[in-house]
């Protein structure tokens, strides 16, 4: 496309908070919207897989939608002697077996889809069934804007196969801009794992003070690069920033509490899309990791 | 009587709610199930009398004095989580989710589990009651199962005190730790804000409750900020058939509150959103 500059090195950002509810979803739309303008091949990746939103912005249409599936035993009772091997094999639970009764279940809720209980059966009584978890969405925009989202099936206990299946559908892209799920657990870790820089959105009250310690703490364990940008600058107390001081942690930005913003984005709009400023500030974020962590050498 | 605040989207305002309603009485039991980010300890600060840890998820590891770089591991393990790396058998910790399978198969039975990180129940007294709360490990997946704790031993509590009323905060998100959070209880309360995300995360939220066929109540946190909006919201509960229980003004009081390590009801008791709080638990409990 012309204008577009092709890009000599890949770079995948995650944008993460402990704390639902920062800004997560309108810094990565925005900073999408910023640089795709700019940089060939890039897209916007929702890995927030139980509410995935960040679609809601775009006016963008359905090109492809992938299903993602996890296998799931059945057992055939014809077959089974109910000796119970299969309930030993399984660490979550899932099959419920009471012997003498010769009643057994699959608890398809709990079940991982590890294929454990296939391996423990003797009697060749447990086939398995693929059941559907979710789909990975694949969207464009008139103007060739590439959106990816995952999106976990309601009732599902986890969303980390759809964004593990996410995360696929994007490896031949340059640059990915990732909406990473809140907290610190199983989800996030899945997301952030993919990341070569994560962005974490904090707000300056005890509660995103107390969120980003533990994404902070998390993020050194996987040993990540990251930096923080403060959203609703002038709420709350300055605790946040006597934290990044001491633990040296680079503040990327503060983006001021505006009620025009909040309005904004309630709508549905890119706020990038409507304030120059702000489009400026995160395509200057987003140059000066790319410049510093993007990967060189770009083989895709 | 259980009573969970959740919110499918987060930052609508569960917490600071869950906190509000907590102090609406003085013989409660607070249940912080947002294990991920548990947040309300600090508006409470509580005096914890009662801590245990429990190890969760485990891992495998290779004790490379036995392995023969077969590969039969990775053959059997579903979660891409053991690969060759340079000509030996490497697994990856974060992808591992702990099925044993591996340590199961192996023929030279190089693989064991190990346990992985410490989560933390703790338990103890605050200003209005009993207040219970769950610490994940960072990077913790077993989520559902602490969420279970925290429930289980806030029950227990509630009995041994003879205390009637237990008020959870939950996590946002619809998965496990959520449907932990939700199943069973006497109410689910869940908390929204007017705007295009919080309307379809709403969606999905009640789609969830629905399936657990709970007593569910909406709550339009800072309705003013977008009106219609709020109004798309009222209507779509209306037409739902599900209750819109109250709707409450933006104030940034809120905000000070929790600065200052107060829920709004004891920072400010004569508030008109303190009183429309006080309305709202009113009318679940009586319901």
């Amino acid at each position: 496309m012309e204008g577009k500059i092709l890009t000599d090195k890949s770079l995948k950002i995650a944008i993460a908070s402990g704390k639902g509810g920062t800004g997560k979803t309108l810094i990565s739309t925005s900073m999408f919207y910023a640089i795709q303008e700019k940089y060939e091949n890039s897209v916007l990746l929702d890995c927030d897989a139980e509410e995935p939103n960040s679609l809601l912005f775009f006016d963008a249409s359905l090109k492809e939608s992938l299903k993602v599936v996890q296998k799931v035993p059945v057992i055939d009772t014809d077959k089974c002697v109910y000796c119970g091997k299969c309930h030993d094999y399984c660490e979550y639970n899932a099959i419920f077996i009471i012997p003498p009764s010769r009643i057994i279940k699959v608890i398809e809720e709990l079940c991982h889809g590890c294929g454990a209980c296939s391996v423990a059966c003797e009697y060749d009584a447990i086939i398995e069934k693929d059941t559907e978890v979710g789909r990975v969405n694949l969207f464009v925009t008139d103007n060739g804007m590439n959106l990816v989202e995952a999106r976990m099936k309601s009732g599902v206990m986890s969303p980390v196969p759809v964004i593990k299946a996410a995360h696929k559908s994007t490896s031949d892209k340059d640059i990915v801009i990732m909406d990473s799920p809140p907290g610190t657990s199983c989800p996030f870790i899945q997301t952030v794992v993919e990341a070569d820089y994560v962005i974490l959105v904090t707000e300056p009250t005890p509660f995103g003070l107390s969120d980003l310690k533990q994404s902070v703490n998390t993020l050194k364990t996987m040993h990540k690069q990251y930096g923080v940008v403060i959203n609703r600058a002038g709420l709350g107390d300055t605790k946040v920033y006597d934290y990044l001081k001491s633990e040296n942690i680079e503040l990327l930005a503060e983006i001021p509490f505006d009620k025009e913003i909040a309005i904004l984005y309630s709508t549905g709009k890119i706020v990038a899309a409507h304030d120059d400023n702000l489009k400026a500030l995160f395509m200057k974020i987003f140059e000066s990791i790319y410049n510093s962590y993007g990967n060189s050498g770009n083989q895709r | 009587m259980e009573i969970a605040v959740i919110s499918g989207k987060g930052g609508t305002g569960k917490s600071s709610i869950s906190a509000a309603f907590a102090s609406e009485h003085d013989k409660i039991v607070l249940a912080d199930c947002d294990v991920d980010a548990a947040n309300l300890y600090i508006i409470f600060e509580p005096e914890i009398t009662e801590k245990s840890s429990f190890i969760g998820a485990q891992k495998a590891e290779i004790d490379y004095s036995k392995c023969t770089n077969c590969g039969t591991c990775i053959d059997y393990c579903r979660f891409d989580a053991i690969k060759f790396d340079n000509g030996k058998v490497v697994i990856n910790e974060i992808f591992c989710d702990g099925c044993k399978l591996c340590s199961r198969i192996c023929p030279e039975n190089a693989i064991s589990m190990i346990d992985n990180a410490e989560n933390l129940l703790l338990s103890g007294n605050f200003r209005h009651g009993k207040m219970v709360y769950g610490r994940l490990a960072p990077g913790e997946e077993n989520s559902g199962r602490l969420v279970n704790l925290v429930r289980d031993k806030a029950k227990k509590i509630a009995e041994q005190n003879n205390i009637e009323t237990i008020i959870i905060d939950g996590p946002p998100g619809i998965g496990c730790p959520v449907i932990s959070t939700i199943t069973g209880v006497d109410h689910v309360v869940v908390v929204t804000e007017p705007s295009l995300s919080g309307m379809h995360d709403l969606k999905r939220t009640l789609e969830l409750t629905n399936s657990f066929n709970l007593k569910t109540w909406v709550i339009i946190n800072k309705f003013d900020l977008n009106s219609e909006f709020s109004d798309k919201i009222v209507e779509y509960c209306n037409h739902e058939g599900i209750d819109v229980l109250a709707k409450l003004p933006y104030d940034k009081q809120i905000v000070d509150a929790m600065v200052n390590c107060k829920s709004i009801t004891e920072y400010l008791p004569d508030a008109e959103i303190v009183k429309i709080i006080k309305i709202a638990l009113n009318k679940i409990i009586n319901f």
